[in-house]
């Protein structure tokens, strides 16, 4: 692979990074914090590639340097490699992780806390599915203390066959992404696909089940009522 | 690519050459656009898809960052600093680089290079592993991260620094024991010598980001497969018996191979193991994994990687159990 080559490739990458950190789709992969830290890395890589570009192509000083010393070096091949994330991003634009990874992975364990402060005003209040599966599960539902709540995840199927909601939790990268899992019960049936998102209006229920996966504690939510939705900009919770 | 592998140099005679590969390849893949999204519609394949990009999207700013530190120690640093700043004696250079590791923070894809860039500056190589080792493994970001992961268990933070710090520090006379010179063979980077020194800067970042940015592709890739076909019920049955738990999630740790920033939170969730052996998962992930073995391979040669990595991995599941029975 000779330099200007490697330039183009990593024009194509630094624009790839550029495009993905200029739009939402760096969203689907990384969390939201990464990108200033994206925007710096794909300027750079386009700075390399011009860079690269002038080097290779300004008037040398002297022309014996410039011939022998030019394009068959053991240059890295491996290099070419990087055609591949420049398909994955310009190209492809994978999807955030979704049912697929909710149906393989076990549910993200509730996390205890010493203390959990009242839910925000409004009716029904927004919740989070990790909020709200911990206060189930820890709290024994005493801080929703039957108030309205509204869950957003997408649907998916849970260990009885009944719907399930549940939204991929990232800490660094959708590598590292884990499902929350919320059992829906009661309410109208809902007759959406599976990976379809929803919002779900419901009240605490104190029914519990294991994931077959991991045998962490489920939380109920005994649904009012229920919407498809679009899928919203942040998936990842 | 082959087809320039071996051809003189002289570009005038050459009809085939990379950019032209380049050109063909580029264009084969907008033509192709539709059927190749055919081929990632499937579940398991977009799944793939999303994790060897997530991977590759978050360890460019790493990597990046660190071969930009890597071309300034290459180009701008005089190797008489390193004389300066190391102590003289490579066994007490080892824990002075690992304690220099904590504070900086970074991830595991920056300090390969900067490494390697070290190595060539003259820098024992003894004392640049250890701080290889230690830099991804006990930052302050990395123990801050475990602390907010494990709030129950704050004694998990100091088991993680000590059991990492003493990895590294006996990879590092280990080396000085056991290693050859002639195992690390960092690759031939063209005229930094006799160019300019803007020309130099771009040369090497330009030479390491296409290098290791591509073995890092190779370990995304490793990394997402393993995310997709090893379903979780497998690791559950592990968890039971005390001694499989330790090698599961040491294993696990290399497969996943999960910036060392974010693997606290995948260790904190995965509950049903013991301590010790999630404490042996964060003490392996940030020194031995898929991505870190296939960028080691593409800076210092395959004959370092092949005995350095099991070496660092038996170490570490050593270390951490070790660390975890007594402090846990």
């Amino acid at each position: 692979m000779n330099r200007q080559a490697q330039a183009v490739v990593l024009l194509l990458f630094g624009g790839a990074v550029l495009k993905a950190s200029l739009t939402d789709l760096h969203l689907r992969y990384v969390k939201e914090g990464l990108r200033p830290f994206l925007l710096l890395t794909g300027a750079i890589l386009v700075l390399t590639a011009l860079f690269t570009l002038w080097y290779e192509y300004r008037p040398r000083r002297t022309a014996a340097a410039g011939d022998d010393h030019d394009h068959a070096h053991h240059e890295p091949r491996v290099g070419w490699l990087l055609l591949l994330p420049v398909i994955g991003l310009l190209l492809v634009a994978p999807p955030a992780l979704g049912a697929f990874t909710a149906d393989q992975s076990g549910t993200l364990p509730a996390a205890a806390e010493s203390d959990y402060g009242p839910l925000p005003e409004g009716d029904p209040v927004p919740v989070g599915l990790l909020d709200y599966a911990s206060r189930s599960i820890y709290d024994d539902g005493r801080s929703l203390g039957g108030r309205r709540v509204k869950l957003t995840g997408f649907l998916s199927t849970g260990p009885d066959g009944g719907p399930m909601l549940a939204r991929i939790v990232v800490s660094c990268c959708a590598a590292d992404g884990r499902p929350i899992k919320v059992g829906l019960s009661g309410g109208p049936v809902i007759d959406v696909p599976a990976g379809q998102w929803v919002e779900v209006v419901g009240r605490h229920s104190a029914q519990r089940a294991k994931d077959p996966v991991n045998q962490a504690d489920i939380s109920y939510l005994e649904v009012d009522e229920w919407q498809p939705i679009r899928a919203p900009k942040q998936q990842y919770e | 690519m082959t087809l320039v592998k071996d051809r003189p140099a002289d570009p005038r005679h050459r009809v085939i050459g990379s950019v032209e590969v380049l050109a063909a390849v580029l264009i084969l893949l907008v033509i192709l656009r539709g059927p190749l999204s055919g081929v990632v519609s499937g579940a398991r394949m977009q799944t793939w898809t999303t994790v060897f990009v997530s991977v590759l999207v978050q360890a460019v700013p790493f990597l990046v960052f660190g071969v930009l530190l890597s071309a300034v120690i290459a180009v701008f640093v005089p190797s008489s600093f390193w004389a300066r700043a190391l102590p003289s004696r490579p066994a007490l250079a080892v824990p002075a680089a690992s304690l220099a590791g904590v504070v900086l923070p970074g991830c595991e894809c920056g300090s390969v290079p900067v490494a390697g860039s070290l190595i060539r500056r003259g820098v024992t190589p003894a004392a640049a592993l250890a701080f290889l080792l230690a830099a991804p493994a006990i930052n302050p970001i990395v123990l801050t991260a475990t602390a907010v992961a494990f709030p129950g268990n704050p004694e998990m933070v100091a088991a993680r620094a000590v059991a990492s710090l003493a990895v590294a520090v006996l990879m590092g006379w280990l080396w000085l024991r056991l290693g050859r010179a002639d195992w690390i063979r960092l690759p031939h980077r063209p005229d930094l010598d006799r160019a300019s020194k803007g020309e130099a800067f771009w040369s090497a970042v330009r030479h390491d980001v296409v290098h290791a940015g591509g073995f890092l592709v190779l370990g995304a890739a490793a990394a997402a497969t393993i995310n997709v076909l090893v379903p979780e019920a497998w690791l559950q049955t592990l968890a039971a018996n005390p001694a499989l738990s330790v090698l599961a999630l040491a294993v696990l740790a290399v497969l996943l191979s999960i910036c060392s920033e974010a693997d606290a939170f995948v260790a904190a969730s995965l509950s049903q193991f013991s301590l010790t052996s999630r404490l042996v998962f964060l003490v392996v992930g940030p020194m031995v994994d898929l991505k870190l073995i296939a960028m080691q391979t593409g800076v210092f040669g395959r004959a370092f990687a092949s005995r350095f990595a099991p070496a660092t991995f038996a170490l570490a599941v050593v270390a951490g159990t070790l660390t975890g029975l007594v402090l846990l």
